[in-house]
C-alpha cells in the first residue's frame, strides 16, 4: 500500500444515489467513480447520460440503478441535453413554476461520447456557458461494444480495432487531450480526477458544482475487462497512472493551473504497463519512447503551473 | 437475475418507457456472480473505511452496532477483491465460494 491518501472515509457522504445491483463488471472503477461523484452531488441532481457502459449497466429495462432523475440520450448529445435541462430549469424557476433552488445538472459520457462523437455538442455547451457539470469517464476505448479504439486510447494499447501484431504496435496515435480542449473554452473550472484518489475527486466535484458556469471533469476509470487487468488491481492502476505521469491530476480554476497530486519524480512506466494485457506486447524501446513523451508532457504541466493562460 | 413474473404489455408501459421506480436495480442479486468472498479479520481491522469507499458495488457498509466493523452485503458483492487488495492492514482475505 503506497501513496495512501485516504484518511477519513467515515466522513464521506453516505447518501448513495447509485444503488447496488447494477450490472457492471467485477472491479469496474468507472462505476466506482459514478457512485462517489453522486454521493458528493447528492439528491438535487439531474443527469443526462450518453450511450456507453454506464448507460447499459445502470438502466437495463425495466430496472434502474439511479435514484435521481436520469435520462439516456444518444451518443453525441449528452452535453446538448444537459444544457437544455439547465436552460429549462432556469426558465421554470424564473416563471415561478417551481421553487428556486440549486439543482446540479450533470452531463456524463464515456471517452468515445466525449472525445470522438460528442465533442461538438460539448464544445457548444461549454461555449454557451450553461451552469452545468460535464463529466467524461475515460476508460480509454469503446468498452461497451467490445474494446474498439477511440481517440482517447493511449499510444501502444492493443484494442480490437488497433490489434497488436507483427506490423502494428497497437494504437498508433497519442491520446487526445480533451481536458485542454475544454480548458481552451475559457470555462471557470476544468479538472482531471481519479477514483483512486477519492478525496481529491470529492473536492473537485464540490468545486465543479459550486462554480457558476460550465465545469468539465475528466475522470480516469480503469476497465479491467478491456485493459485485460486483474479486477483487484483497478484502484492500484489508477494510482500508478498518476505516479507514472500517464494520467496526471490537475485542475484549471479560472485559467490557473494547479497540479493536485504532485509527483516530483515519475515512476518508471513499466510499473503501469506490466499488469495490463493491452500493453503486454510493447518492447523496452517503445516503452522508453512513451516514457519520454509522458515526461515531457508532465514537465509542460509543471511549467504551466500557477500561470494564467 | 431479474425476477419478472409477467412482462407488461406495450399499452401498460409508461410514456417513453420511463422507469418510474427509483433504484429498482436492487432486485438484481449480483452476488451470484461471485467466485470468492471477502472475510474480515476483526483483530487486525482498524475500521478505517478504505474498503467501504473503494467498493465498486457500494455494498460494503459499517455495521450499525458497536464497534462498527465493515462487512459486505453478499447479495450484491461480485467478489472483485479490491477491498482485500486495498486494505492497509491486509485484514481482508478472500475465500473461495463452495457450492
Amino acid at each position: 500500500m503506497e501513496g495512501m491518501n485516504v484518511f477519513a472515509a467515515r466522513l464521506f457522504p453516505k447518501d448513495n444515489r447509485f444503488v447496488s445491483g447494477h450490472r457492471a463488471c467485477q472491479g469496474c472503477a468507472e462505476v466506482l467513480a459514478v457512485r462517489l461523484i453522486h454521493q458528493i452531488l447528492g439528491r438535487n441532481t439531474m443527469v443526462a447520460s450518453a450511450t456507453g457502459c454506464m448507460e447499459i449497466i445502470s438502466s437495463s429495462y425495466p430496472d434502474t440503478a439511479w435514484s435521481i432523475p436520469w435520462i439516456h440520450v444518444a451518443f453525441e448529445n449528452a452535453a446538448a441535453v444537459a444544457s437544455g435541462i439547465e436552460a429549462g430549469l432556469q426558465i421554470l424557476m424564473k416563471k415561478g413554476r417551481m421553487p428556486k433552488r440549486k439543482i446540479n445538472v450533470v452531463g456524463m459520457a464515456g471517452d468515445g461520447g466525449t472525445a470522438d462523437i460528442g465533442i461538438q455538442a460539448l464544445s457548444g455547451a461549454l461555449e454557451r456557458g450553461h451552469d452545468m457539470i460535464y463529466i467524461c469517464y475515460d476508460n480509454e476505448a469503446y468498452m461497451n461494444t467490445g474494446v474498439q479504439r477511440s481517440s482517447s486510447t493511449p499510444y501502444g494499447a492493443s484494442t480490437t480495432t488497433s490489434p497488436a501484431g507483427k506490423i502494428s504496435i497497437g494504437q498508433q496515435t497519442w491520446k487526445k487531450n480533451v481536458t485542454m480542449i475544454a480548458a481552451a473554452h475559457n470555462i471557470p473550472y476544468v479538472a482531471t480526477a481519479s477514483p483512486s484518489y477519492p478525496f481529491d475527486l470529492a473536492e473537485k466535484v464540490r468545486k465543479a458544482a459550486k462554480v457558476k458556469g460550465p465545469a468539465y471533469l475528466h475522470v480516469y476509470s480503469a476497465c479491467p475487462t478491456g485493459w485485460r487487468l486483474d479486477p483487484k488491481l483497478a484502484i492500484t492502476i489508477g494510482r500508478l497512472a498518476v505516479q507514472t505521469g500517464a494520467f496526471p491530476l490537475y485542475e484549471i480554476e479560472n485559467g490557473k493551473l494547479k497540479i493536485s497530486v504532485k509527483t516530483p519524480k515519475l515512476r518508471p512506466l513499466q510499473d503501469y504497463t506490466k499488469p495490463q494485457g493491452r500493453f503486454r506486447h510493447l518492447d523496452d524501446a517503445t516503452i522508453a519512447e512513451i516514457e519520454k513523451r509522458l515526461f515531457e508532457e508532465y514537465q509542460k504541466l509543471e511549467r504551466r503551473e500557477g500561470l494564467i493562460f | 437475475m431479474a425476477t419478472q413474473s409477467a412482462k407488461p404489455k406495450w399499452t401498460e408501459l409508461a410514456v417513453g418507457t420511463a422507469i418510474t421506480v427509483p433504484g429498482s436495480a436492487r432486485q438484481n442479486r449480483t452476488g451470484d456472480w461471485r467466485s470468492s468472498r471477502p472475510i474480515w479479520n476483526h483483530e487486525e481491522c482498524i475500521r478505517c473505511g478504505v474498503c467501504v469507499i473503494f467498493c465498486p458495488e457500494g455494498c460494503i457498509h459499517f455495521d450499525q452496532d458497536q464497534p462498527g466493523y465493515p462487512s459486505a452485503d453478499l447479495e450484491y458483492c461480485k467478489g472483485c477483491g479490491i477491498c482485500a487488495h486495498e486494505c492497509p492492514t491486509a485484514c481482508i482475505t478472500t475465500q473461495e465460494e463452495e457450492e
